[in-house]
């Protein structure tokens, strides 16, 4: 089993370097740079631009230099933690990224399990009482989850939050703790604030996976075991816990390898349309302008998300699924 | 009261209670609710099952038998209702009252105590039927945890003592093994220790070992004999095989649509049966006593005349003068796993091993063998789907015998169309979403035969050949049953009109009441379409019912090969006599050998060959080969070269 692990996460490195390859070639794909964008504002604007200041900074930053030799002093930066320049806010792209990465993760995370929280109970429910009038109202009420995009749920609830309450939610907290250090009154701030995001992002995951829950488990009612379960005597229960129930695990295991990229991903234009100082409106807003160091580190950061969650849903399931362990000659 | 009329009295009084009957349906009426009306499955079905004594519920699927089981245990699909009569069980803890299991519910503290703890039940699919994800031990254990307050130490040497008890080698082992690391036979060993455990009144097993091999099936019919002598349990055996009620039962149940149609004890049913349908079950049913010559009948017989057409198109084949088809040393090694980066290479594993054989224009030519013998693999390799190791595929097509394996692209797609096939699952051979005109008329645009009206018109002619209604072709597969499904898989076979058809275990996923009739149908077009084919069956009567000439094969090597008169007359290699001798036959006075199907044994036993005659074992390293050598013109058996055959003849 350890093994196992070790050599999978061997395997891993070969991927992320081909997929660092990847992002660096598509960001360099639209013609100029960010200093000939920069350039051709300044000049709309009808200023003058200093030729030698560019051609410094030009060369301050490789940009003269072959792409080969950029990728490679990229890719060797990120290796011991520097993750480029953003030209853009003139900050190194750890500074900028740094506070809202972790409000990222934080929205995340709580988003997940606000997902399987209220997805589990109602997959079950709809599985075990198929083709009942719970199961029909639930089903509706999940499409119409799945079908709502998330950004008119997002300006939709800002509307009704500002008529009834009075309150705005945008932004993730209270204006007073922005860039202040953590303290008890601003993660108070955050928890209040999160609660729209969290539900508006997470709706359609949960329709989603409500649905996925309920045909796997379906599937699995039927199977001859949960009736050999039944016939020795095992309460009603238990029997759908410990054996469809675990079976059915496994595609949500198998998910979790996308569903953080996802998450993550899906949260941006929500957290537009909502001011959230998370990391989604800094990445378009850096694709925009072309700051390619700063794009560049959060695909990178997504594809190693992604990376990772793969790596967690297949040792996940390899420990839990003996099938997959036993033929896939792992032990014995 | 002297001491010995006490004793005496207590005898009487346990006699008594013994002649009492441990269960009794009485006017049982089950209806399911389907979307639109209902439907009666069981209608007022009354029988009894005694103390210590086996009763077999017979009847074709659909004729109510699992229903009845399922509502004996209390776990009735929701959809399941029962609407009027009792089921009236007398655990045998209780002293001596009676339960109603019809009124008791389901879920109820007493259901689930009988349920596994006095009345448990062993399925007839041993691959589904245990969890994947669970210890094969915890599974057993769970039974007696549920039911008998042990605690673990102890529960775990109970588990053991049982997994020995049904004859698990090594049971610490099995313990701690999960159910695919284990083949069919020990899984349902295993689903018979999880039944038995508890010591249940009442074990119900619902067709056992319809899904296992003819010898596997002899060994675990031998342990639910054992198990019960030693638990003085009751059996209620579900099965559609006279062979096997012949040989368990005492009182025999039989059921058609939900009434029963005759019961009584195995002497009247067997030596004075009365109903009709009882006879007719019994004659649907390929079975080893039939005569040469004589035809097996169908519950529903289809009778269509072949169309002229069809057999001018057959006429026009060229028929090659010597053999059609000749093999020659075919071998093939299949990796069990190749060299990954996350494992090392399994040892490689011989599925198919030097075999040849001739096959005669016109000829079925039958393979017989269990699990795993490699014949599926054979035939793959003959139909080039698999490409060989070593040896050759000699193939025929009137210019004289040419090499399969050496086609090149062109030739071999005109092979194909001179060599058809007839798949075993008639429900993963047919695409889903394609009508039964397109699944039809599919191969004749592939090879550019015909298309449009022409091929419309061929694929009329095709179902109605096989039985169907000409108005079937706009339909999709899934509105088919599997017999129907089954038919079309042949149509599509047949619409090329090969040389060579190759059935797979055409018959084996398919209901008793419609196998008759499938094989009746292949051996008309056969015979009326001069086919070649090859079939393939675990099923020795199935085989013994078809082909002309049969190879045994036993890990990739035919063991004997004969004529079908004198593979069953004289069966000279002792795997076939093992494989005859595990048949079991609807005859009372034709009882299996129990004592011969050592279930202690297991079945992975390496020495297996120890019992046969020296001439038969494989040889050790450097000394002689073994070789398929001839006892009469049309009679090889696998021996040692030296060995003498003389003694062999008939």
């Amino acid at each position: 089993m350890l093994i196992y692990i070790v050599k999978r996460l061997l395997t891993a490195i070969p991927t992320l370097l081909l997929i660092s390859l990847l992002v660096f070639f598509i960001i360099e794909l639209p013609p100029g740079d960010y200093f000939e964008n920069y350039i051709a504002e300044l000049q709309a604007m009808g200023e003058t631009v200093d030729p030698h200041k560019i051609a410094y900074l030009k060369a301050e930053y490789g940009f003269d230099q072959p792409m080969i030799v950029r990728y490679l002093n990229w890719v060797g930066g990120m290796l011991h933690g520097d993750f480029g320049y953003s030209f853009e806010y003139e900050l190194p792209v750890t500074d900028v990224v740094g506070n809202r990465l972790f409000l990222t993760i934080f929205v995340s995370l709580v988003t997940i399990i606000f997902t399987w929280l209220i997805a589990f109970p109602i997959g079950i429910y709809s599985a075990t009482h198929q083709y009942s009038w719970g199961d029909y109202g639930l089903t509706f009420l999940g499409l119409l989850g799945l079908a709502t995009p998330n950004f008119l749920l997002a300006l939709i609830l800002m509307y009704l939050a500002n008529i009834w309450f009075g309150t705005s939610i945008g932004h993730l907290m209270d204006a007073q703790y922005l860039d202040q250090p953590m303290s008890w009154a601003k993660f108070r701030s955050i928890s209040e604030h999160m609660v729209i995001p969290v539900i508006v992002i997470g709706t359609a995951g949960t329709a989603g996976m409500i649905r996925r829950l309920r045909a796997n488990l379906l599937d699995e009612l039927h199977k001859q075991y949960v009736i050999t379960a039944r016939a020795k005597g095992v309460p009603p229960f238990r029997a759908l816990v410990k054996y469809p129930l675990r079976m059915s695990l496994n595609f949500f295991i198998a998910d979790i390898g996308s569903i953080l990229p996802a998450v993550i991903s899906g949260a941006e234009v929500v957290a537009i349309v909502l001011s959230l100082e998370t990391t989604g409106p800094l990445l378009i807003r850096a694709l925009q302008s072309q700051d390619m160091y700063l794009a560049g580190s959060f695909l990178m950061f997504l594809a190693a998300l992604t990376v990772a969650g793969v790596l967690i849903s297949d040792i996940a399931l390899a420990i839990l699924d003996p099938r997959i362990r036993l033929s896939g000659g792992v032990r014995r | 009261m002297s001491i010995g009329e006490r004793e005496r009295d207590a005898a009487a009084a346990r006699r008594a209670a013994q002649a009492r009957d441990l269960l009794r349906l009485e006017d049982l009426h089950i209806n399911i609710r389907l979307q639109r009306g209902s439907i009666d499955v069981l209608k007022g079905v009354s029988f009894r099952i005694p103390a210590g004594k086996t009763v077999a519920l017979v009847g074709e699927s659909g004729s109510g038998k699992t229903i009845a089981a399922q509502a004996i245990l209390g776990i009735l699909p929701n959809v399941a209702k029962i609407t009027r009569g009792r089921i009236l069980f007398r655990p045998p803890d209780m002293d001596g009252g009676e339960f109603d299991h019809a009124a008791e519910p389901s879920d109820g503290p007493y259901m689930r105590a009988m349920r596994g703890g006095a009345i448990s039940m062993i399925f007839q699919e041993p691959m589904t039927s245990l969890s994947p994800l669970h210890r094969v031990g915890h599974q057993v254990q769970e039974a007696l945890t549920l039911h008998r307050a042990s605690s673990g130490r102890e529960a775990y040497e109970v588990t053991v003592d049982m997994l020995r008890m049904v004859g698990f080698p090594d049971p610490k082992k099995a313990y701690a093994m999960y159910p695919i690391e284990l083949s069919g036979g020990m899984r349902q060993r295993a689903m018979i220790a999880m039944a038995a455990i508890c010591h249940p009144a009442l074990l119900i097993a619902d067709e056992p070992t319809t899904a296992l091999d003819v010898t596997i099936q002899a060994q675990v019919l031998a342990l639910l004999k054992d198990l019960q002598e030693h638990l003085s349990m009751s059996l209620l055996l579900i099965t559609h095989d006279f062979g096997i009620v012949a040989n368990m039962a005492d009182e025999i149940v039989v059921l058609y649509h939900g009434e029963v149609m005759e019961a009584g004890n195995r002497e009247d049913i067997f030596r004075r049966t009365g109903h009709a349908y009882t006879k007719a079950l019994m004659r649907a049913v390929p079975s080893l006593d039939l005569q040469p010559g004589e035809r097996l009948r169908g519950l529903w017989e289809i009778d269509r005349p072949v169309p002229d057409m069809m057999k001018r198109r057959a006429e026009a084949r060229p028929r090659p003068a010597g053999p059609i088809l000749r093999v020659e040393g075919l071998t093939k090694t299949f990796n069990v796993r190749g060299k990954t980066l996350f494992s090392k290479a399994g040892k490689p594993f011989t599925a198919v091993d030097d075999v040849s054989f001739d096959i005669r224009p016109g000829e079925c030519f039958g393979i017989v063998g269990e699990s795993g013998s490699g014949k599926t693999t054979l035939s793959k390799l003959i139909l080039r789907a698999l490409d060989p190791d070593r040896g050759a595929i000699l193939f025929d097509d009137g210019e004289g015998l040419r090499d399969v394996v050496e086609f090149d692209s062109k030739e071999l797609f005109d092979y194909r169309k001179r060599a058809q096939m007839v798949f075993q699952d008639p429900f993963g051979s047919l695409n889903p979403r394609a009508t039964v005109l397109n699944i039809l008329t599919e191969p004749l645009e592939i090879h550019e035969a015909c298309r449009g009206a022409q091929a419309r018109q061929i694929a009329e002619e095709l179902v109605r050949l096989v039985g169907l209604q000409p108005t079937s072709l706009n339909r999709f597969p899934h509105s088919f049953s599997g017999g129907q499904r089954q038919r079309i898989g042949i149509a599509r076979a047949l619409a090329l009109s090969p040389s060579i058809l190759v059935c797979d275990e055409p018959v084996s996923a398919l209901d008793v009441s419609v196998q008759a009739q499938i094989l009746n149908l292949l051996k008309k077009l056969q015979a009326e379409l001069k086919l070649t084919s090859i079939f393939i069956s675990h099923n020795l009567a199935v085989i013994k019912y078809m082909a002309d000439r049969i190879a045994v094969m036993r890990r990739g090597r035919i063991v004997e090969l004969a004529t079908a008169a004198e593979l069953f007359c004289n069966p000279s290699h002792p795997y076939t006599r093992q494989l005859l001798e595990a048949v079991p036959h609807a005859d009372l006075d034709h009882p299996l050998p129990f004592d011969h199907f050592d279930f202690k044994r297991g079945e992975a036993v390496p020495d297996l060959e120890l019992g046969w005659d020296s001439m038969f074992r494989t040889p050790g390293e450097g000394s002689d080969r073994l070789a398929l050598r001839p006892i009469s013109d049309s009679h090889f058996v696998l021996t040692r070269q030296s060995a003498e055959l003389r003694s062999l003849a008939s």
